[in-house]
């Protein structure tokens, strides 16, 4: 009894307390990543390809992607038996890509040796044996060794043959296109300008002739493309399916394949390695539930960019004037309030002010001051990255604001002083003495700031993210920097893939591995705004006495 | 302390003191009336902290402010280079004159007169720079930029603040990594970077051992060759080693204001008597 009185009045049991409750905090934290780790890095994994022949006779194959007990509410084996789940593969064939097989309805298990897991450009994976290889009429191989030997050959072909074309449709008509842009929007404005009485006859005829010098580069350049694709569309593999069925794939449209149940654990790697890199380094296909997330992954860095440029300068000024010009009182203190609670307020709120404010005010009135003669099509006046990053902005200023002006007044009165009696101005002041000493933790606000803003999905559905966005912000034309674009975001990338595609089973994982990698983004970003704030914290070492 | 390495060479950009001093009245000689202090009053809010303080300061000698603690002499201090115009609520009447400018009056500059006159604080405080930039602060801020003047001032004025052979190496490295004596010594090499007239010192030992002490007291004896020194101190030997005249304070009054030596052993005050026996805290 004394001895519990004792614990008691020492804290022991605070001690356990609080730390249970850090303890429950760390399992969910580190149970979540565990989560995400374990489905998103299993996603490149190459399985084994398995065979099942059915009680009924019939065949089919693919990978098992899991099991689970099969639900009978009511009867005795409710939750007795098992199903797995198939991934059979060959959309265009079956019409579904999963299947579910009870384990009591399996007659028979095996891997076959040939079994082919292929990577092609629409339909999802094909599943199947190699049987022949054609070009035009003439057979260049047959039978499942002889295919396998020439496959390697093909896809790399595959692989330039649409780099090549990729090269023309994207770049050179893409250049052309934009000209041709361009010289449309000159000729509008020549209308406008017409309209009010100026003599255009002479410049109009100059765009005349720019016009049809492009146009006729366009045709050019369609009839190449066409050659070309006919020339390298004209090779086709034939697999056939585990039950039978015989599939042709034009080699062109094949990405990757590997003889799943032939590969070596270095084989499996270099498998992974490639599918990982190519998620990062690709634009997504198929509605983006293939392919990678590379413009994702660009649209959410330069935004988190834009948005710390924009965040940065204007939090700090407004602290600065809170806390070092502004007359402290009933109004500040009003307006600190205000600033604390903005932080709490919806995002959609944000996002709909964004859209408002920005986009349809801001963006509307600089479109009629500069771009009439794009219009009705809106150039700022509808979703972009820079409204987007601007309403980020907003929605993490108070979190710069309250950091900054914590910084500022923890810069002691006597190193302030100190400035002030060499003679300088209050100006001065804080910008040699206040604000480095301040920086640090100006940039542990940044850090903070930027982790909210990289994760915020909802304000962007309105002020600029979509689906699929056919340009980087970022290109070769002039003025190179598109701030009117819009772009690509992870987290609404998550969002889409997880909720808003067509094919919920094979999108799931990747739901997890583009999670992983804005967790790497937040997480590399914050590591640099670490880094500079320890370089300066080093710097400005407080002393040892 | 050698008295060569406070005594400045001959050349040393002594460009602003002699533009500074151009604008106002010529130096008065050595010993003679350098700081006048008339009639000042000075109350924070109801506060009324100074009484009617009058007295006058020599040029190039060591004043001692003694007197209990919250008795005003830092805020007397801090009336001479108007850092009270930093506080709200502050009324100050009464006149001061340096070198025969009224500080206080409409037409002065406050960062001129600041300029002027240097200032040490009790708590040594450092930029968050490195010791060069700490040192050529204040010719920064007064738009001097040219590395050859600077490095040369940075020099001159760690040698007069006895820092120089300790730091000379490191120069680059922030001043926050100082030992406390070094960085008082730092502070003191920054007041007298911009060749002030005159500096203050507000219990500039309070903070460092009998050491360290030291070493600023020889620093202060060195330094009085050029500059008039105000300093505060707790520490009556430390007054009667370093100044040549002491004020006493009490309750914002000033009791008696005499050469050190007199005071020291033929007090005119009794209160000044009991003070300095310890008779009283
Ligand atoms: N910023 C201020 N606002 C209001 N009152 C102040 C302020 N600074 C000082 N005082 C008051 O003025 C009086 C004199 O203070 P001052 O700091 O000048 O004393 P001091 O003689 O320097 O004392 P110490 O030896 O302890 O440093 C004290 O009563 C103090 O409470
Ligand atoms: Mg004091």
């Amino acid at each position: 009894m004394n001895a519990l009185v004792k614990s008691w009045r020492r804290g022991d049991p605070m001690v356990w307390f609080t730390g249970s409750a850090l303890g429950i905090c760390i399992l969910m934290i580190v149970g979540l990543v565990l989560v995400i780790l374990t489905n998103g890095l299993s996603f490149f994994w190459p399985k084994a390809l398995t065979q099942l022949t059915l009680k009924d006779g019939s065949v089919l194959m693919g990978e098992l992607a899991s099991s689970e007990p099969i639900p009978n509410p009511g009867h005795p084996d409710h939750l007795q038996k098992q199903r797995l789940l198939v991934r059979v593969g060959n959309r265009d064939v079956y019409g579904f890509d999963f299947k579910w097989v009870p384990e009591g309805d399996i007659a028979k298990q095996e891997r076959p040796r040939d079994a082919y897991f292929v990577e092609r450009r629409e339909y999802g994976p094909l599943l199947g044996t190699p049987v022949r290889v054609k070009q035009g009429d003439k057979i260049l191989a047959e039978g499942a060794a002889a295919v396998e030997l020439a496959l390697p050959g093909l896809i790399a072909r595959a692989a330039e043959d649409r780099s090549a074309i990729e090269r023309i449709e994207k770049h050179e008509i893409g250049d052309i296109n934009y000209e041709i842009e361009r010289l449309r929007l000159e000729s509008r404005a020549l209308d406008l300008a017409a309209s009010r009485g100026q003599d255009v006859a002479e410049k109009r005829a100059d765009v005349e002739r720019a016009t049809a010098a492009q146009k006729a580069l366009f045709q050019t350049k369609t009839d190449e493309l066409a050659q070309l694709t006919e020339r390298v569309a004209g090779t086709w593999v034939a697999f056939v399916t585990a039950d039978g069925q015989e599939k042709e794939l034009r080699s062109l449209d094949i990405y990757r394949s590997y003889a799943a149940n032939q590969l070596t654990l270095l084989g499996r790697l270099s498998v992974y390695g490639g599918r990982l890199w190519a998620f990062f380094i690709e634009g997504p296909r198929e509605s983006n539930t293939e392919g990678g997330i590379f413009p994702a992954i660009f649209g959410t860095v330069m935004m988190v960019i834009i948005m710390s440029i924009i965040v940065v300068p204007l939090g700090v000024l407004a602290a600065l004037y809170l806390r070092e010009y502004a007359k402290q009182g009933l109004l500040v203190r009003i307006v600190r309030i205000a600033v604390n609670n903005l932080a709490g307020v919806p995002s959609i709120v944000f996002g709909v002010f964004g859209l408002g404010f920005f986009v349809y005010t801001v963006g509307g009135t600089i479109d009629a001051l500069f771009f009439p003669e794009a219009l009705p099509t809106p150039t700022f006046g509808t979703g972009g990255i820079l409204w987007a990053a601007l309403t980020l902005a907003l929605l993490t200023v108070p979190v710069v604001i309250v950091s900054s002006e914590e910084a500022l007044a923890a810069v002691p009165r006597s190193m302030r002083e100190a400035s002030l009696a060499m003679g300088a101005t209050k100006f001065q002041t804080i910008l040699r003495v206040v604000l480095p000493a301040a920086a640090p933790g100006i940039l542990t606000g940044l850090i903070l700031a930027m982790a909210r803003g990289a994760g915020e999905v909802a304000p962007l559905m309105l002020t600029g993210v979509v689906k699929l966005a056919p340009e980087l912000p970022v290109d070769g034309f002039f003025p190179f920097f598109h701030f009117d674009r819009k772009f690509m975001h992870l987290g609404f990338h998550i969002y889409d893939v997880g909720f808003q595609s067509p094919n919920v089973e094979a999108a799931k994982p990747m739901v997890y591995t583009t999670t992983i990698f804005l967790l790497l983004i937040v997480v590399l970003l914050n590591l640099t705004a670490i880094v500079v704030r320890n370089r300066l914290r080093e710097k400005y070492k407080t002393g040892a006495f | 302390m050698s008295q060569g390495t406070t005594k400045a060479p001959p050349d040393s950009g002594l460009r602003i003191r002699t533009e500074v001093k151009a604008a106002v009245a010529p130096a008065a000689d050595k010993g003679e009336p350098d700081i006048t202090i008339d009639a000042v009053n000075l109350s924070y809010g109801d506060n009324h902290v100074l009484h009617d303080i009058t007295m006058a300061i020599d040029d190039r000698r060591v004043t001692a402010f003694i007197g209990p603690s919250g008795c005003g002499k830092s805020t007397l201090l801090r009336c001479l280079n108007r850092m009270n115009d930093l506080i709200d609520n502050v009324r100050i009447t009464g006149k001061i004159t340096v070198k025969g400018l009224d500080i206080n009056a409409a037409t002065t500059d406050v960062i001129e007169v600041r300029r002027r006159i240097g200032m040490v604080f009790q708590k040594s405080n450092p930029f968050p720079k490195s010791i060069y930039e700490n040192v050529v602060y204040g010719l920064r801020i007064a738009g001097i930029n040219d590395k050859a003047t600077l490095d040369e001032a940075c020099e001159r004025s760690l040698k007069g603040a006895a820092l120089w052979e300790e730091v000379k190496d490191r120069l680059d490295e922030s001043g926050l990594g100082l030992s406390g004596g070094q960085m008082q010594r730092l502070c003191i090499a920054r007041a007298i970077a911009v060749e002030p007239e005159v500096i203050l010192m507000d219990e500039p030992c309070s903070a460092l051992d009998p050491i360290a002490t030291l070493k600023i007291e020889e620093l202060i004896y060195g330094l009085k060759d050029k500059y008039t020194i105000v300093i505060v101190t707790h520490n009556l030997q430390q007054a009667a080693r370093v100044s040549d005249k002491t004020a006493f304070f009490w309750l914002g009054r000033l009791v008696e204001y005499s050469p050190t030596a007199d005071m020291f052993t033929k007090p005119g005050d009794k209160l000044t008597e009991d003070y300095i026996t310890g008779r009283f805290g």
